[in-house]
């Protein structure tokens, strides 16, 4: 039945589905996380390493390897100091009891 | 590896950042949220590095470029200070549309080498235009949003004649080229390309100079989505589903932290986009109804707040810019002490981005229990002996529920309702708004004036 249909549009239902997710779990993110939410979101949006990983990752580098190169090295910042800094703000929120019932 | 095993792996990885954005819903899992965050950036890299080398064996730029960035990363993750979050989250921001840019640049060169049908098919020509001019726009935006935050250029907004128009017109300009782009045979493609993505970079710019400092939290939360957008962008291009769903997370979860600024400012997203709001500090006390404050030393403050059964400490951005954060710990600990009961109010927009006061106030220790957001706390300042306003203008002003006045419809915290109120700022100047503040008027209310840090420390030692 999904013989015809192009890739494309799998990719479409992909995505929208991947929006309502989104929509629905960042809901539930408790204000008082919203900027650990900001570095955490910022650290999984650096998952375009993946494609900056391939277009560095020919045999032989021309111009546009080594501009994924450049890619690769300015997102790496992006995935380390994301995901450590989130982590750095996360310790502080710790050691005391969760705060009950706390919605948007 | 096969392609399957390829995709399922990346699978794996975009259930792990689901599951790492659900663990923000409470402090308690959120540390358990942010590993599940690397665990599937972990795989991601990992199985995309084993596939690179089973094709070609080079992997050994890839791996030098990953560990200087890491290495950078990791220093700028140790060293930046609380109050810099805003900052540095404009800067990764920006990185990560500058590097969807190249991703995408590369892809035009050598589509072979990223899995692409050469030439190029016109379905990946616009996905390849999409996901580079939204990449352009956030990196030369987050550029400008960086520097007026950290205050390397005026916050103030830039406003000239027919600045919409030009907007409009370059971005028209823009399409255009990507529609030519599109068109193009190969031999011919790169005039087109390179004419769309300087006119992303100069519209990103545009955009964001209009913005000023008081809509800072706005632009960040929408800037942050853009990132994400990008991310989804080039996904599309490179064929990749797990990019597809990380980059609409992050979009979403950018968009609704924008919705949730702009409400809390009552301010709709497209006025906060038009810009021009802000800064400059208008006319304060426009009306010459003669209006006197009473204001009072740390002692006389002191005096009030020891011999008080509640107080409600209202943080605003005064109190970070003096990092006063660890003495107001202090006084609430001593306060504590003496019986009285000390809670926190905060605003939504408390602080230069999202949720930034809560993480001042976790870096001081205090406990998060006592943390309430605005609209928990509002129906408790009635029964409130004292509000201690420290650093807080436009988040307290009852002007706001007047009919007529600039920010009427804006949700406030109650301060005024509290039996006594009092003031710490460093001069009676305006708020971001530029809108005096009846509050500081009002009979109840005692002025400290001083540097937020210098005055709770008075208030420290003037309360034992």
């Amino acid at each position: 039945m999904t013989a015809g249909v192009e890739p494309i549009v799998f990719y479409l239902t992909i995505f929208v589905l991947a929006v309502f997710v989104g929509y629905h779990v960042i809901w539930n993110v408790t204000p008082a996380l919203h900027t650990p939410l900001m570095s955490l979101t910022n650290a999984i949006s650096s998952i375009i390493l993946v494609g900056a990983m391939l277009a560095a990752g020919p045999a032989q580098l021309d111009w546009g390897g080594w501009l994924g190169v450049l890619a690769v090295t300015l997102v790496s910042i992006n995935v380390v100091g994301g995901f450590l800094v989130t982590q750095r703000m996360l310790q502080m929120f710790r050691k005391k009891e969760p705060k009950p019932a706390d919605k948007a | 590896m096969s392609a399957n095993q390829l995709a399922l792996w990346y699978l794996v990885a975009a259930v792990s950042f689901i599951l790492a954005l659900k663990g923000l819903s409470s402090p308690a899992s959120a540390r358990r949220g942010n590993l599940y965050g690397m665990v599937g950036m972990a795989i991601a890299v990992l199985v995309t590095l084993a596939v690179i080398y089973s094709h070609s064996k080079n992997v050994l730029p890839i791996l030098g470029g990953m560990v200087v960035g890491g290495v950078i990363g990791a220093i700028v993750a140790r060293r930046v200070q609380m109050t810099q979050m805003p900052e540095l989250v404009a800067a990764m921001h920006s990185l990560v549309g500058l590097a969807a840019v190249f991703i995408a640049t590369a892809a035009v060169n050598n589509p072979e080498a990223m899995g692409l049908h050469a030439p190029l098919t016109g379905l990946h020509k616009a996905e390849l235009f999409i996901g580079t001019f939204i990449g352009a726009i956030t990196f030369s935006g987050s550029v400008i949003a960086f520097g007026k935050l950290s205050g390397k250029i005026r916050s103030a907004p830039v406003v000239f004649k027919g600045q919409q128009y030009l907007n409009l017109t370059i971005g028209i300009a823009m399409i255009g080229f990507g529609i030519a782009f599109f068109a193009s045979p190969e031999r011919l493609q790169w005039t087109p390309f390179i004419a769309m993505t300087v006119l992303a970079f100069l519209l990103g710019f545009l955009l964001i100079i209009p913005i000023g400092g008081a809509d800072m939290p706005v632009v960040i939360s929408m800037l942050n989505s853009y990132s994400g957008w990008a991310a989804a962008g080039i996904g599309f291009s490179l064929d990749n589903p797990m990019l597809i769903i990380a980059g609409s997370l992050v979009g979403s979860s950018g968009a609704i932290l924008s919705y949730i600024m702009c409400k809390a400012m009552n301010r709709s997203f497209i006025s906060v986009i038009l810009g021009g709001f802000g800064g400059e500090t208008a006319d304060a006390a426009g009306d010459d109804q003669k209006k006197t404050v009473k204001s009072g030393s740390a002692d006389d403050a002191a005096f009030l707040l020891s011999n008080a059964d509640t107080v409600i400490i209202v943080p605003g951005y005064g109190l970070a810019v003096a990092r006063a954060q660890h003495a107001v710990k202090e006084l609430a600990a001593k306060l504590t002490q003496k019986g009285v009961t000390v809670k926190y109010a905060i605003h939504p927009v408390a602080g230069r981005m999202p949720g930034h006061m809560n993480v001042l106030l976790a870096e001081a220790e205090v406990p998060y229990d006592q943390v309430y957001e605005m609209e928990d706390i509002n129906g408790e300042f009635a029964q409130a002996d004292v509000a201690l306003i420290l650093g807080a203008n436009d988040v307290v002003n009852p002007l706001a529920e007047q009919k007529g006045s600039a920010i009427y419809g804006m949700p406030i915290i109650e301060a005024y309702k509290a039996r006594s109120v009092i003031v710490n700022k460093r001069s009676m100047a305006s708020g971001y708004a530029g809108l005096d503040n009846p509050l500081f008027y009002m009979d109840k209310t005692m002025m400290v004036f001083g540097d937020a840090k210098k005055v709770v420390e008075d208030l420290v030692k003037a309360v034992e």
